[in-house]
C-alpha cells in the first residue's frame, strides 16, 4: 500500500480489496506514530476524517465513486475547510473554525476524497523552511533535523513519509515545487487563474495558486483534474474550458517519447555566468536528469531569462505589498486571536497584531507597508511591476524557442532546521528558481530527479502559460523510465 | 479692502439601488436587524473574494451618459487602507487613479423670481467604491457595537469640480444631483437613510487669486445642513483670514444643533491610505455595446425634457424647469395634459406647479403620494375648460378629490352640485332678484362708485352659491346696469 498510486488504491477501492475506512485508518495510524517527530499535521480529525471514509465506502458500493473516492488526502492549512479549524500557521487563527468550503476544499469533497487533515505550513505561508509556523517547524522525512521545505513543508512531509495519499499546497514563490524538492515528491504550480482561490487565505493575491502535491506526475494529473476549473467566485479565475489533465498519459509513445520536446536551459541557471550560487551536487543530479530527458528523445537549447536576477528583489516588493493589505483583516475585532487587555481601539489593534503574528509575517507586513507608502510607491511597487512585466516577457521570448524549461528546483538539498532562520536574505535566496514563475504566472512542477548526499534533489519544469496536461506528460514519460520518486524515506 | 469669493466644491456618496452588494450576493435593504445582511465576504472572513456587481457598474455607465462624461473603457479598482472596525477587510474598495466616469456637467438653477439664474457645473469624476459597516456607540454599556449589514453597499463617489460661489449654489446643486440620480433610476434618494450624503469642501480666496486653502465638511445628509454648514464655515473662515490667520487644511464635522463645524482631523494626521490595484479584481473593461445599451434603455433627461415642455407645450422656461425637476413630477404633469388635452398645457401647469404643489407641500407628500392622480386632475382642468367648472369651484372639487370624496370629477360635481350656471335666463333672474333687494348699491354705482358694482357681483355669485360663471354675471350685469 505504501507504494500505491493513486489509481491503484482507486482500484483497490474500487475491487473493495480495502474500503476507505480502513485505508483512512492505516493513515491516521501512520500519522499518529509518526507525526509527534515530524508535525507535519496541525489538525488531525479522526471523527471527520472517518465519517467522510464511510460516506466514501457508501458510494462505492452504490457504484458511483470517481477517481478520488474513498482516498485519503492531507489538505494544507490555508484552506477553509467548513467545520475544521483552519490556522494557516499562525497564532492568530490558532481558534478559527471555518464556516465554509474554499472552492478546492468543496471539489475535492465532492469527488468523494476523504480529507485526513490539516497540515503545517510557514504562517501565512511566508517562509520557505516551515520553521514560521506557530505550530513549530516540520521535520524532513529523510531527516529530522533537516527541514522539509516550505511554505507547504507539512503536505510536502505528509506526502513523503506516507501519512496521505498526496495532499493539496500553496504557491506564491515556490511553496509547493521547492518543499517537493527537498521531500522527494512532485508538485505541481498551475498557471495563475486555474486554480480557485476562493477560500484559500490569501497572501499575494496576484501570486498565490494552489496545486497538486504527490507522489509521482500522474497522482497530480489526477487530482488537479478535480482542483481546477472555473470559479465565478474568484474574479480572477479564468474562464478556460474544462481540461482532462490525465489525457496524455496513457498515450503509448514507443522509445522516444519526447521526441520533437525542446527543452530550454537558461544560460542564467547552467552557463558560466550562472549567477544563483547553485550547489555542485545539486547541479550535477539536474545535469545527469537533463540527460535522461534527451536520452527520451528531447532536444536541448540555450535560452536566456536576463531579468531572472530581478526576481527575489520584485517579489519581495510586490508580495509584501499584498500581504500588508490581505493580512489587515486579522484585527482581532470579528474572528481569531484577539489580545486580552487593551485600553483602546488602537491599543487593540496593536496588541492583536503584535502578538498574534511571528516575525516574519510582521517583517513583511512593514515592508510592504512600506513600499505602499506616499512617495516610496513609485519607486518601489510600480517599479516591481515593471519588472515583473519584463520577466513575463522573457519568458514569452524563450517559449519561442523552447516548449519547457528545466533546471533545479531548490539551489540546495534540504538544509539544516536554524540553519537560515536568522537571514531572511539567504532564506529568500532558496527560491530563486522558482520566483520568477509566479511572477509570470506560469505553470512549474518540480520532480524528484536524484540525491546529492543523501537528501533529494528536484527538477524543475517550466511551461507556457496552460501547458499543465504537456509537463505532466513529460514528467510522466521520465518517471516511467526512472525510479527516484518511488524512492521512501525509511521511518 | 477686496470682498472675499467662496470656492466650494462637493464629493457626493450615491447608494445605488441595487439589490445586491457590490462585491457580494448579500441584500442591501435599509433597516434590517444588525449584522443580518452580511455574509461571508461582508465580513472578510479568511480567503473569501470579491465579485464585481454588474448592476453597479451599469449604474455608473448611465450616470456618466447622464452627465455627458466620458465613460472609461478602462477603470481599476484600487484598495483603500486603513483600520476601522466597521471596515472589516482593513481597506476600502475604491477607484483611484482610473476612474470609471471623468468629466461630465451638471446644469443649476439657483434663487427664485427676479433673483433667478442658471449656471453649469463641471464634475472632476464619479468612481465606484464599497459602504463601510457602521459603528454603534449608544446603548452598549461603554461597548461599541459594529453593524456590517452596510457593508458593501455600492456607492457612486460624484466629485465636483469648485465650480459653485455660495451656498445657495451648494444647495441648488445637491438639489439637481439629488434629482437626477433619482431621475435616472440609480439612487433612491433617501437622505434619511443615507443614500445621499455631500461633502463639501469650501475655503475663501480674493478674486482673481488662486485657490485658498480648503476645509471639508463630512457627511452632510440634508439640504438645510449643507446650506447651514456652508454658512457657518464662511463666515468663520473669513473671520480667520481677516484676524490673520491662515487656514489649515481641515476635516471638519457640521454639528446641526449647535450649528457650528468642528475639526476632526488636519492635514498632518491624515490618514496615508496606501492606494494601490486590487490584486483580486480584473480592471473594469466595458465594451462599446454595453454603453450602447445602457444609453438606448436611458430615460429622456431633464435639460431634453424641459426643452421639449418648451416647444410642445409651449411652456415657460421657468414652468418647464419647475415641472423637469424630478421625473415623477414631470412624468405627473404629462399624463395630466394627456386627459385634459394639449390646449389645457398651461392651466395643467398651473395645477400642478401651484395647486397640487401647495396643497403636497402642506402634507409634506411626494408628488407619487399624491391622493390626487393625473387623470383626475387632467379631468378637472377639462371640466374648467369646457365651462362646467368655475376655477373657483374646481379648487373645491379638488379638495373632495384630496380627501376622497369621491373617484371621478364628474361624479363629484353631480353628487355635490357644483355645476356651472351658464343658462343665461338662469343667470339674469338672479340678477334682477339683486337688483332689486339692492337699490342703494345700484345707486351707487350709477354715482360713479365702481366698487358698488364688485359687491353687486359678490351678491349675484352668492345667490348662485358660487356656481353661476364669472363672466357671465360680469356681463349681464354690465348690461342690466346700463
Amino acid at each position: 500500500m505504501i507504494k500505491s498510486s493513486l489509481k491503484q488504491l482507486a482500484a483497490a477501492l474500487a475491487a473493495k480489496s480495502v474500503s476507505s475506512v480502513e485505508l483512512t485508518q492505516w493513515y491516521l495510524e501512520r500519522i499518529s506514530r509518526l507525526n509527534p517527530e515530524l508535525n507535519a499535521f496541525i489538525t488531525v480529525d479522526p471523527y471527520r476524517s472517518l465519517a467522510q471514509a464511510r460516506a466514501a465506502d457508501e458510494r462505492i458500493a452504490r457504484g458511483e465513486a470517481g477517481p478520488l473516492t474513498g482516498i485519503p488526502l492531507a489538505q494544507k492549512d490555508i484552506f477553509c475547510t467548513k467545520g475544521w479549524r483552519t490556522t494557516c500557521g499562525s497564532k492568530m487563527l490558532s481558534n478559527f473554525v471555518s464556516p465554509y468550503d474554499a472552492t478546492v476544499i468543496e471539489r475535492l469533497d465532492a469527488a468523494g476524497a476523504v480529507n485526513i487533515g490539516k497540515t503545517n505550513m510557514d504562517e501565512f505561508a511566508m517562509g520557505s523552511s516551515n520553521e514560521t509556523s506557530h505550530f513549530g517547524p516540520v521535520k524532513n522525512p529523510w531527516d529530522a533535523s533537516r527541514v522539509p521545505g516550505g511554505s507547504s513543508g507539512g503536505s510536502a512531509a505528509a506526502v513523503a513519509a506516507r501519512l496521505a495519499a498526496a495532499a493539496t499546497g500553496t504557491d506564491t514563490g515556490g511553496s509547493i515545487r521547492q518543499p517537493a524538492a527537498l521531500c522527494g515528491i512532485t508538485g505541481l504550480k498551475p498557471t495563475y487563474g486555474v486554480v480557485s482561490r476562493y477560500g484559500m487565505i490569501a497572501f499575494a493575491s496576484s501570486l498565490d495558486q494552489g496545486g497538486p502535491m504527490a507522489h509521482s506526475a500522474e497522482d497530480c494529473a489526477l487530482l488537479l483534474n478535480h482542483m481546477a476549473g472555473f470559479d465565478a467566485r474568484d474574479s480572477t479565475s479564468l474562464e478556460h474550458p474544462a481540461e482532462e489533465y490525465t489525457r496524455e498519459l496513457a498515450v503509448e509513445s514507443g522509445d522516444a517519447p519526447l521526441a520533437g520536446v525542446r527543452i530550454g536551459l537558461p544560460r542564467e541557471f547552467f552557463g558560466d555566468d550562472e549567477q544563483s550560487g547553485c550547489d555542485p551536487g545539486v547541479m550535477q543530479v539536474v545535469q545527469a536528469a537533463i540527460a535522461e530527458y534527451r536520452a527520451l528523445g528531447a532536444d536541448v537549447v540555450e535560452v536566456s531569462l536576463p531579468n531572472s536576477k530581478l526576481s527575489v528583489p520584485a517579489y519581495y516588493v510586490i508580495a509584501p505589498a499584498e500581504a500588508s493589505s490581505n493580512l489587515s483583516r486579522f484585527d482581532g475585532v470579528r474572528y481569531g486571536y484577539r489580545a486580552s487587555d487593551y485600553a483602546d481601539l488602537n491599543d487593540l489593534y496593536c496588541k492583536t497584531r503584535a502578538e498574534g503574528f511571528g516575525a516574519e509575517v510582521k517583517r513583511r507586513i512593514l515592508i510592504g507597508t512600506y513600499v505602499l507608502s506616499h512617495g516610496y510607491y513609485d519607486a518601489y511597487y510600480l517599479q516591481a511591476q515593471r519588472i515583473r512585466r519584463l520577466i513575463a516577457r522573457d519568458f514569452a521570448e524563450a517559449f519561442r524557442q523552447c516548449d519547457v524549461i528545466l533546471g533545479p528546483t531548490s539551489p540546495c538539498t534540504a538544509f539544516r532546521l536554524g540553519e537560515k532562520a536568522a537571514d531572511p536574505v539567504q532564506m529568500y535566496l532558496s527560491d530563486i528558481y522558482t520566483i520568477a514563475v509566479n511572477l509570470a504566472g506560469l505553470p512549474a512542477l518540480s520532480h524528484p530527479c536524484g540525491f546529492a548526499g543523501g537528501l533529494p534533489v528536484g527538477l524543475q519544469l517550466i511551461g507556457d502559460y496552460f501547458s499543465e496536461a504537456r509537463l505532466l506528460n513529460w514528467a510522466h514519460r521520465y518517471q516511467l523510465n526512472t525510479d527516484w520518486h518511488t524512492r521512501a524515506p525509511e521511518l | 479692502m477686496n470682498s472675499w469669493e467662496i470656492i466650494i466644491g462637493i464629493e457626493t456618496h450615491v447608494q445605488l439601488a441595487t439589490v445586491s452588494k457590490i462585491f457580494s450576493g448579500a441584500p442591501t435593504m435599509f433597516g434590517a436587524e444588525p449584522n443580518t445582511q452580511a455574509c461571508a465576504v461582508d465580513l472578510a472572513l479568511p480567503g473569501v473574494l470579491p465579485v464585481l456587481n454588474k448592476k453597479a457598474v451599469e449604474c455608473a455607465i448611465r450616470f456618466g451618459l447622464a452627465i455627458g462624461a466620458d465613460v472609461a473603457r478602462r477603470s481599476v479598482f484600487a484598495r483603500k487602507n486603513y483600520f476601522y472596525p466597521d471596515l472589516p477587510k482593513g481597506y476600502q474598495i475604491s477607484q483611484f487613479e482610473l476612474p470609471v466616469v471623468s468629466g461630465g456637467q451638471l446644469a443649476i438653477a439657483v434663487g427664485q423670481g427676479d433673483q433667478a439664474y442658471e449656471k453649469t457645473v463641471r464634475l472632476t469624476r464619479a468612481h465606484l467604491e464599497e459602504d463601510a459597516g457602521k459603528s454603534l456607540h449608544e446603548d452598549f454599556h461603554g461597548k461599541s457595537g459594529i453593524d456590517l449589514n452596510r457593508a458593501g453597499t455600492p456607492l457612486l463617489e460624484i466629485v465636483s469640480e469648485p465650480d459653485m460661489r455660495s451656498s445657495d449654489e451648494a444647495v441648488a446643486y445637491a438639489k439637481a444631483l439629488h434629482a437626477l440620480v433619482r431621475w435616472i433610476g440609480i439612487c433612491d434618494g433617501n437622505m434619511q437613510e443615507g443614500s445621499f450624503r455631500c461633502d463639501a469642501n469650501v475655503s475663501m480666496r480674493r478674486p482673481g487669486q488662486p485657490l485658498g486653502t480648503r476645509r471639508e465638511i463630512k457627511n452632510l445628509n440634508s439640504f438645510r445642513f449643507l446650506k447651514e454648514a456652508i454658512d457657518y464655515e464662511v463666515r468663520w473662515q473669513i473671520n480667520e483670514l481677516e484676524e490673520g490667520r491662515p487656514i489649515v487644511q481641515a476635516t471638519v464635522l457640521f454639528d446641526p444643533g449647535s450649528g457650528v463645524t468642528r475639526t476632526m482631523r488636519t492635514k498632518e494626521d491624515a490618514h496615508d491610505y496606501r492606494y494601490f490595484p486590487d490584486p483580486d479584481l480584473l480592471p473594469l473593461v466595458i465594451g462599446e455595446d454595453w454603453i450602447a445599451q445602457v444609453q438606448a434603455a436611458l430615460p429622456e433627461l431633464p435639460g431634453a425634457k424641459k426643452a421639449r415642455f418648451m416647444s410642445e407645450y409651449g411652456l415657460s422656461a421657468y414652468d418647464a424647469a419647475t415641472l423637469t425637476a424630478g421625473l415623477e413630477m414631470a412624468d405627473f404633469y404629462e399624463a395630466v395634459v394627456a386627459v385634459a388635452g394639449k390646449a389645457q398645457a398651461k392651466p395643467c401647469a398651473n395645477w400642478v406647479m401651484v395647486d397640487l404643489a401647495a396643497r403636497l407641500n402642506k402634507e409634506d407628500r411626494e408628488i407619487g403620494a399624491s391622493p390626487v392622480n393625473p387623470a383626475q386632475l387632467g379631468s378637472l382642468v377639462a371640466r374648467i375648460a369646457d365651462q362646467t367648472l368655475s376655477n373657483n369651484i374646481a379648487k373645491k372639487v379638488f379638495e373632495a378629490l384630496w380627501n376622497g370624496e369621491g373617484t371621478s370629477v364628474d361624479d363629484i360635481i353631480e353628487v355635490q352640485g357644483l355645476k356651472q350656471i351658464t343658462d343665461s335666463g338662469a343667470i339674469e333672474a338672479l340678477i334682477d332678484a339683486v337688483l332689486a333687494a339692492n337699490v342703494a348699491m345700484v345707486s351707487e354705482f350709477k354715482a360713479g362708485k365702481e366698487k358698488a358694482f364688485n359687491a353687486l357681483v359678490g351678491q349675484v355669485m352668492k345667490a348662485a352659491k358660487g356656481k353661476a360663471n364669472p363672466q357671465q354675471v360680469n356681463e349681464l350685469l354690465r348690461q342690466k346696469l346700463q
